[in-house]
């Protein structure tokens, strides 16, 4: 359990080292990285293993940072951390084994990769508001520089989206946790310490904070409507960067808003909860729409995420353990989901058919050109429209179970867009993979049989290779299990939410 | 033999493993694959038998294994099966059909290069299916629902290479799973009503008096009973999987998949599977639902049956005929009567299997010409074909005594006649039994009287055994089952040993037997006497009311009428989301990205050489190298960073100096 820090610093340190790495050949680059990723997950293993799930923060590291102002070094994790860090594991696994391509300036490419993933595991283990602001920027930077860099289809617009974005977002949330700290008293940014503070706060200033720490959040979560970032920043963004940007970067904010937002300002959180959950709503149901119409392979798939992560709010919004819970599990899935789809479209295909053209790819007979890209797409798409059987489903049935007991139309309408998400991920699946065949009936009219013709010459393309084989199997693997043992990782959730600094948040604000 | 509840999971458990066998040999071993599935419900069959010996042992008793999935934190979710004698027969009928139609897939499909995932998909199906039967927890029932469902997708959609195919697979999920969305719905309130989704649960179940008397008493909506909302709610899921009006269009077109798959999910058991879970959640559902659940079926039932009599495609004749008999089940549902809707599923089942089987031995070897028009005289050269088909259309058509069809549609009737609230239903039911015995003794005629009118029916030739076997087992069964309800109503006994043995009614089955007479008849003297000459000619019925035939023909323009407003109001409303998105939220995107870049500039040309020496450094070396970089955009973004920086600087003095205060 106290080794869970290391993940952060071997991160970091796996970034220097694959910088130098770099410097000889991109190979050993890779190798460095995927050690380094592959080391993290392995501290978290044990760690994992024998954690004991309890209410409350169990603290790792605690060390005055900058006593002047009450900051305070102070990592620890609850069930909820120790799920996310298990996610950012396996994503950054996944995203080193679909990266294995990355030929140019790899040293760099996997340097801020590895960046990325330290400030990542940084905020799901901060205990400081400070500290994890820290951690969040950090994880921000380096997304700027994979996008802008490795990235594609208008990737300086779409980076610059993104920062913009981004930026706007923590200074929004920061300008919400300075005022929380100035009328504190200014003595610490522990987050036990602000929420002490806060039930002394009056309603306006509880409702004024809420606002601005939670938008500040949701903005990286992708809430409707702060969210048009996201699709154009995963469209932009290499195929790795896209599969962190949805797998981890997006549960950043919802994150945030879990764990500062809503414990610190539990006033603030019933007074807002009808608008935001209001939000969520249109967010699931307009983006799965605009998923619908979309020509742009991973458009769609952007879009999808939106609207998956719209189920994440609204879990947090209706503020119950279950919804809360189904909100950390749809994270979890939604991070291990959408990483796969973005690698199928991102890496199986566009870096073999060069378009990401719904139209292009409907005249390839891609079932059959890649069968292992065609059958691991399905399967994603199935766990992506909440399919049973994979982790989509029992996290938003619990989503909407907790939804319902707070108010049962917010359910009514998210089932609405579980309907939607059947919709535009049937539509994708049969576009872009089952478009086509190859068999072009009767061409010849005095031909009986059907002739056999190429349609556009594109009779093969590089097999999937192996790391890309081993990268979708363990992202659909985990997905199954949690789908089928949802309570391995409920298990460590809900006795999380115990903890009086949840219990403050779940009760609405009523002490 | 006999199989106590807790081992009856074994019985999904073998065609899961079917599946996974099909799914992991390579592309050739389509052998393997099928025999695995073929073993696979043979012997789920027979445990299924030692299922049903269990449950008839006590017949009153639900015999339950629950066991908690996972807990929410408040509340657990559990799930469990149930052994009683609906689930026993139901496993029985769905292992029985499963496996003639596995091992008529054999022959059907052996020329398919893909036909190894064809039993990969079956089995798949079949696992749910059978999931579905034994569920005692309305979860894993919605879970094993929604397997089925997607079961379904893939094998209306086997073949995607045809747009057709590709369609009607999407339209089926898509259809269906608005009807789900209800089910969906009416679990999430059972559950927070209840706080358990268990059917039975030694007293705690929600289909126990405790749970019912309390859901009935709850008043939502002004004053409607909760279970009659809940009720209604779970009906839905049952309109879509059933194929009820108005969510039928989906199962013709479902008529796309290979016809063996048209024979076990769209006729036999997946459609049967909304008509079994009412009869499940019965005593939920409350006088005030069963009116909504009998005149849905009514309509379902009359509607399909006159759409059939204007179709000229065989199977989707057949799809119509099915539409119309759930109808038919249905409305015993409503009226009261789960006991005749669990017999005419089960004696449906088998001849309705038969007659697509029939189907597709017909198209088989008439190489895929499925138009009766084109067919024509195949009597002389598919003599087993023929004959089974004959029996299969007298049972459907209710020809009395003999065949099963009959004496399950008498239930119905029987039972219609009977209800209290209103007559309408039965004699819409009546009127179906017309038009059914119409358009099947039409289906008749064509198809296999008169001459061969293209070259496909005149070289036609009787299919391999592996395909007339089980046609001859299916025949068998379709006039076996009439054991059943005669010469005593043993079944009924069975299922619902409290209600009173309904006797009489003789006057009812002498009117039922004159219309089915009438309507042979009809057909007979329209189609049968004065055969048509060519493919091309001119339908007699359409000759005299072409109005009408055209109306039906077009399926009564549901199709048109759902392009032109569901359709319709969805594709607007996702343009419209798409275009805002595009237009409205990016412009103001920009603005703020212009305003960005401006602060930016004036930013760099006040702290150019301060604190940013080294991000500048970096971001020189990246800008020497990134190709597409734009220098204005990359000092915005890093111009942004620093405004950033600046400003938390900033602020936090204005803190620092405010805590000292």
């Amino acid at each position: 359990m106290n080794a869970l820090p290391c993940t952060i610093y071997i991160s970091f340190a796996g970034a220097l080292l694959a910088l130098v790495a770099g410097a000889r050949s991109a190979a050993t680059a890779r190798v460095v990285a995927l050690i380094a990723a592959l080391t993290a997950v392995a501290v978290t293993v044990p760690a994992a293993m024998g954690f004991v799930p309890g209410p409350g923060l169990q603290t790792l590291v605690n060390h005055p940072w900058i006593p002047q102002l009450g900051i305070r070094y102070h990592l620890a994790a609850d069930g909820i951390s120790l799920t996310l860090v298990v996610l950012t594991g396996l994503a950054a696994v996944a995203g080193i084994l679909f990266s294995w391509n990355i030929e140019e300036r790899a040293g760099e490419f996997f340097a801020y990769y590895l960046a990325l993933i330290g400030g990542v595991y940084g905020v799901f283990l901060s205990a400081d508001a400070f500290t994890l602001f820290v951690f969040y920027e950090i994880a921000i930077v380096p997304k700027y520089f994979l996008i802008a860099n490795w990235g594609s289809t208008r990737r300086e617009y779409g980076a610059m989206k993104l920062a913009l974005y981004s930026f706007v977002g923590s200074a929004v949330m920061l300008a919400g946790l300075l005022w929380a700290f100035a009328a504190g008293g200014g003595k610490s940014f522990g987050l036990a310490e602000l929420a002490q503070a806060a039930t002394h706060f009056s309603r306006f200033e509880q409702i004024g904070m809420f606002a601005l720490v939670f938008t500040g959040f949701a903005v990286l979560a992708g809430m409707f409507p702060f969210h048009t970032w996201a699709p154009t920043g995963h469209v932009a963004a290499p195929t790795a960067a896209s599969m962190l940007l949805a797998g981890v970067v997006m549960k950043l904010g919802a994150y945030g808003c879990l764990r500062v937002a809503m414990p610190l300002f539990p006033v603030g959180l019933a007074y807002w909860q009808p608008y935001i959950a209001g939000l969520a709503i249109i967010g699931i149901i307009y983006a799965g729409l605009v998923a619908l119409v979309q020509q742009d392979f991973k458009f769609v798939i952007g879009y999808s995420s939106v609207s998956h992560m719209g189920f994440v709010i609204l879990g947090l919004a209706a503020a119950n353990p279950p919804a809360v819970a189904g909100a950390v599990l749809q994270m979890f899935s939604h991070g291990v989901i959408a990483g796969l789809l973005f690698a199928v479209v991102g890496r199986m295909v566009y870096e073999r058919t060069h378009t990401r053209q719904l139209a292009d790819l409907r005249a390839m007979p891609l079932h059959r050109l890649m069968p292992f890209a065609a059958l691991t797409f399905v399967l994603a798409g199935m766990a992506s429209m909440g399919m049973p059987g994979f982790s989509g489903f029992p996290a938003e049935l619990t989503i909407l179970i907790g939804a319902w007991k707070t108010q049962p139309g917010w359910a009514a309408l998210g089932g609405v867009g579980v309907l939607v998400a059947a919709a535009f991920t049937l539509r994708v699946i049969q576009v872009s993979f089952f478009g086509a065949t190859d068999k072009v009936e009767r061409v010849d009219p005095n031909a009986l049989e059907p002739v056999e013709v190429n349609r556009l010459h594109h009779d093969h393309f590089d097999p999937i290779t192996w790391p890309e084989r081993v990268g979708a199997m363990l992202l659909i693997g985990t997905s199954v299990y949690i789908g089928l043992k949802p309570d391995a990782l409920l298990d460590w959730i809900t006795p999380a939410l115990q903890s009086p600094l949840m219990q403050a948040a779940l009760r609405g604000g009523t002490p | 033999m006999s199989l106590p509840v807790q081992y009856v999971w074994l019985i999904p458990l073998l065609p899961l493993l079917a599946a996974g066998i099909g799914a992991v040999t390579p592309r050739g071993g389509v052998k393997i694959a099928s025999a695995a599935a073929i073993g696979a419900m043979v012997l789920g069959f027979f445990l299924s038998c030692g299922a049903l010996a269990t449950a008839l042992a006590h017949p009153a008793a639900h015999a339950t294994a629950n066991f908690a999935w996972f807990d929410l934190g408040a509340g657990t979710l559990r799930l469990g099966w149930v052994l009683d004698p609906i689930a026993a027969f139901m496993l029985v009928m769905v292992t029985f059909v499963g496996a003639l139609i596995f091992i008529f897939s054999t022959g059907y499909m052996h020329e398919d290069e893909r036909a190894k995932q064809f039993f990969c998909f079956l089995s798949l199906f079949a696992s749910a299916m059978l999931g579905v039967v034994i569920a005692n927890s309305l979860l894993l029932l919605f879970i094993c629902w929604e397997l089925v469902g997607l079961a379904s997708y893939l094998l209306i959609g086997f073949w995607f290479h045809k747009p057709e195919a590709a369609a009607a697979a999407k339209k089926a999920f898509i259809t269906t799973r608005i009807g789900d969305l209800g089910l969906l719905l009416g679990m999430l309130w059972l559950y927070d009503s209840t706080g358990s989704l268990l059917f039975y649960d030694g007293g705690h179940g929600v289909l126990e008096p405790t749970a019912v008397a309390n859901l009935n008493a709850q008043l939502v909506f002004g004053g409607l009973a909760l279970s009659t909302v809940i009720g209604l709610l779970i009906f839905c899921g049952a309109v879509g999987k059933s194929g009820q009006f108005p969510l039928h269009v989906w199962l013709p077109d479902a008529m796309e998949g290979p016809t063996p798959v048209s024979a076990l999910i769209h006729a036999a058991t997946m459609v049967a599977a909304g008509v079994f879970l009412m009869a499940r959640v019965y005593p939920l559902l409350t006088p005030d639902a069963l009116k909504v659940i009998a005149f849905t079926g009514a309509i379902t039932a009359l509607m399909g049956a006159l759409i059939a009599v204007a179709q000229n495609d065989i199977k989707r004749i057949l799809a119509f005929s099915t539409v119309s008999q759930l109808g038919y089940m249905m409305l015993a549902i409503g009226v009261g009567s789960w006991v005749a809707a669990i017999f005419h599923l089960l004696t449906h089942a088998f001849f309705k299997a038969l007659l697509f089987l029939g189907a597709g031995s017909v198209i088989h070897a008439a190489h895929h010409e499925q138009d009766i028009r084109s067919l024509g005289g195949l009597r002389g050269p598919m003599k087993v074909t023929f004959a089974t088909f004959a029996i299969g259309m007298m049972a459907l058509a209710g020809v009395p005594f003999l065949f099963s069809g009959f004496w399950s549609k008498e239930a119905i009737l029987h039972a219609a006649h009977g209800w209290e609230v209103s007559h309408l239903p039965f004699y819409m039911g009546l009127t179906a039994v017309v038009l059914t015995a119409f358009y099947m003794t039409r289906l008749m005629a064509e198809t296999f009287f008169g001459k061969a009118r293209t070259h496909a029916s005149e070289h036609a030739h009787e299919s391999p055994a592996s395909m007339t076997i089980p046609l001859v087992i299916l025949a068998v069964c379709a006039v076996a089952l009439s054991l059943l309800a005669w010469p005593s109503p043993w079944l009924q006994h069975i299922l619902d040993p409290k209600a009173h043995a309904e006797g009489g009614g003789a006057g009812l089955m002498v009117l039922s037997i004159v219309l089915v007479a009438i309507g042979i008849g009809s057909g007979w003297a329209i189609y049968g006497r004065t055969t048509r000459e060519k493919a091309t000619s001119a339908d007699p019925l359409a000759a005299r009311v072409p109005g009408v035939i055209a109306f039906l023909g077009a399926r009564m323009k549901f199709d048109e009428l759902y392009a032109a407003t569901v359709f319709q109001l969805n594709a607007a409303l996702a343009t419209a989301a798409d275009l805002l998105d595009r237009y409205v939220w990016d412009a103001a995107v920009r603005l703020l990205a212009q305003i960005g870049i401006f602060a930016g500039l004036v930013n760099r040309e006040t702290d150019e050489d301060g604190l940013n020496g080294g991000f500048d450094a970096t971001s020189e070396s990246l800008r020497d190298t990134g190709k597409a970089y734009s220098r204005a955009q990359t000092g915005d973004a890093h111009g942004y960073l620093r405004t950033v920086a600046i400003g938390f600087v900033l602020l936090v003095l204005i803190v620092m100096l405010g805590g000292r205060r």
